[in-house]
């Protein structure tokens, strides 16, 4: 047993000890971290505006909606996503934290893609945006490898029994995107009228796209 | 760690019930954002990186893991980080303020390096000095072990046979890097695992789980 | 509704978030008001339960245990017959009941050392032992005992040489193990209850030695 391999990471036990003393509801536990640390000169506040800007206005799945659509109507660049996801993604210049290795996977007839990250919460924002709570959520971390058709159930949708689901559990830094497929009934329309049929939630692979 | 965070195949957790996209907010509550933000942009101590953020995450009790929100999680390792670092104290955090006389630094990241830090943090691909071990198509086990520091190898996967889908050449290896034991890259490779391996007889015959797995969590099969 | 990481915030349809979230957080609260509703509903005697208390708070301890571990000591046919077939051996002590139907008693030797848990619940020999404690029932305990037995006995101050085997017993079924520690050195003059006085609960746990009395340790 390595028990005493990490004996210098006993101090990261100080979890245990604060928490009893300070109040549970997080706002203010926060409000208190944001003064602190401005106090303290260990942030600034302006920083901090500017990373939610990032995720309201600059980073979201309309990012990954223009992947896919692109994938739709150019099947050069579609052999491009699917055998380097991270150039072809880069193409687009969506790279970025949480998106710097991306795979993308390619829904079929035959084969459906789901993609969690069981031990944590690991999503391809820079393609994708922040994930939502359900994704980080322990139904779903714990259900989506062993019940896969169970979890896509509860999003309404059931496939057939010949199609062959494919969970990829995010356990490194490479961050998988679904390529959904094209819905019939879209023919001849434009890449841009495309991506906007596409879904946030059939880019992780809980939903498919439909024509509308 | 064989901690709760290593969900995969619990059961009792419930529905995942989830939000309709269409509705859903960005944010649950403002502190969220306020939590995102000051996890983005605080000092951390010197070593930190983003394997001991999990690892920290990991080390909560699991009670308090099970039961807080996901950014307050985030909360929890941030302040675990400040007082494992020296960079404040158990009182400051209580207070909310700076104790009186205690230094204050000006190196914070600042505002307009937000968008140059999101475009070009988290590469975490490195050149390995030895050729690969396994190749793609070939049949591998995910080895027993249990390491009581961090790892990415889950427990529903130990002991199971599965077949390489991808190589993807040396990656940070986070077993090390999270104990600021140096990146020790690894070749990491994806490997798919039948649902019957995993789960047994009453599995789904068709059905595969795929999991990026490092080369020292591996041995042939 | 406060969120959770098991619970996402906006589902309403989960029975057990009901029960839960809409009572008092206090237990000592809780059980009273189940007990009093329980009773108005005639769902259960009071008397029944003071009964039940009694039983656990005076009758039925660790003293039984070590009875029967101090008769294994001076008595080798008993000690035989119980390491064969404990629930037969014990019998005509009258101790069998709920949580000891089905006893395998484990012997301690300079070679082997046992250790009891319940990973998955807290199954216990109450029957014999009385009531659990606390850390028995606890996660620290159910978790590390079966992949770190020889760190949880050093936090009970209980270091085994390389040259014992250690072996776990996980309680997965209904059969109950009581460990029959070593008898300690210098005890030969004792008489039977004397024995059964220096037996610990935490012996026939299988978390502690038992040690001789002060006067005679070596």
């Amino acid at each position: 047993m390595s028990q005493h391999s990490h004996a210098h990471d006993h101090d990261l036990a100080h979890h245990h000890d604060i928490h009893s003393e300070l109040p549970p509801d997080p706002a203010l536990r926060v409000k208190a971290l944001e003064s602190l640390l401005t106090e303290k000169g260990l942030v600034d506040p302006a920083a901090i505006d500017a990373w939610i800007e990032v995720y309201e206005s600059k980073i979201g799945p309309r990012n990954g909606a223009k992947v896919v659509a692109k994938a739709w109507v150019d099947p050069a660049y579609k052999q491009r996503l699917l055998s380097d996801g991270t150039k072809a993604i880069g193409e687009l210049d969506f790279l970025g934290r949480q998106g710097q290795h991306i795979v993308a996977v390619e829904n079929t007839p035959d084969v459906h893609n789901l993609v969690v990250c069981t031990l944590c919460s690991c999503y391809p924002l820079s393609v994708l945006g922040l994930p939502p709570a359900w994704y980080k959520s322990a139904p779903y971390r714990s259900r989506a490898v062993i019940d896969p058709r169970g979890v896509l159930k509860e999003f309404g949708l059931e496939l057939p029994e010949h199609v062959k689901i494919r969970v990829w559990d995010s356990t490194a830094e490479v961050r998988y995107l679904v390529l959904p497929a094209r819905p019939a009934g879209t023919e001849g329309m434009s890449e841009e009228r495309l991506a906007a049929l596409v879904t946030r939630d059939s880019m992780i692979g809980v939903g498919k796209v439909s024509a509308r | 760690m064989n901690g709760v965070h290593d969900m995969g195949g619990m059961h009792g957790h419930g529905p995942v019930a989830p939000e309709d996209e269409k509705h859903e907010p960005l944010w649950h509550a403002p502190w969220e954002a306020r939590m995102l933000g000051i996890t983005r942009s605080m000092t951390y101590p010197k070593g930190f990186n983003i394997d001991r953020f999990r690892h920290i995450r990991e080390l909560m009790p699991p009670h308090l893991y099970l039961a807080r929100s996901y950014y307050d999680h985030w909360y929890a390792v941030c302040v675990a980080a400040l007082l494992n670092g020296g960079l404040a104290t158990k009182e400051e955090i209580k207070s909310g303020h700076a104790a009186a006389g205690s230094a204050k630094r000006n190196d914070a990241a600042r505002a307009d390096q937000v968008w140059t830090s999101q475009k070009t943090q988290g590469i975490f691909t490195r050149e390995v000095a030895t050729p690969p071990q396994f190749a793609t198509g070939q049949r591998v086990r995910a080895r027993n072990i249990n390491p009581t520091g961090h790892t990415r190898l889950p427990r529903y996967v130990r002991g199971k046979v599965g077949v390489v889908q991808i190589h993807h050449g040396g990656h940070v290896f986070p077993d090390t890097n999270a104990h600021v034991q140096g990146e020790a890259p690894q070749h990491l490779y994806t490997v798919a695992f039948s649902m019957r391996e995993l789960w047994g007889a009453d599995a789904s015959a068709r059905d595969e789980t795929c999991v990026d797995l490092w080369e020292s969590y591996l041995e042939p099969a | 509704m406060t969120a959770s990481l098991s619970d996402h915030p906006h589902h309403h349809d989960h029975a057990r978030d009901h029960a839960h979230s809409d009572v008092p957080s206090d237990p000592a609260v809780r059980t009273k008001a189940l007990e009093s509703l329980l009773t108005e509903k005639g769902l259960v005697d009071p008397a029944a339960i003071d009964a039940w208390v009694d039983a656990y708070e005076r009758k039925i301890g660790p003293r039984r245990g070590a009875q029967i571990v101090a008769r294994a000591w001076v008595d080798a046919a008993f000690k035989a017959q119980l390491l064969q077939d404990a629930t037969r051996a014990i019998e005509p002590f009258g101790f069998l009941g709920r949580e000891a139907q089905h006893l395998v008693v484990l012997e301690n030797t300079a070679a082997i050392h046992n250790l009891v848990v319940c990973t998955l619940c807290s199954c216990y020999p109450w029957g014999l032992l009385g009531l659990p404690p606390r850390w028995y029932k606890a996660a620290p305990y159910r978790a590390r005992s079966v992949i770190d037995p020889r760190g949880v006995l050093a936090e009970f101050g209980l270091a085994l040489g390389d040259e014992v085997e250690v072996r776990v017993w996980d309680s997965t079924a209904e059969i109950r193990y009581l460990v029959l520690p070593e008898r300690p050195a210098g005890t030969d003059d004792l008489s039977e209850p004397a024995l059964a006085e220096l037996v610990t609960r935490d012996a026939m746990i299988g978390v502690a030695k038992v040690e001789a009395p002060k006067g005679k340790r070596a």
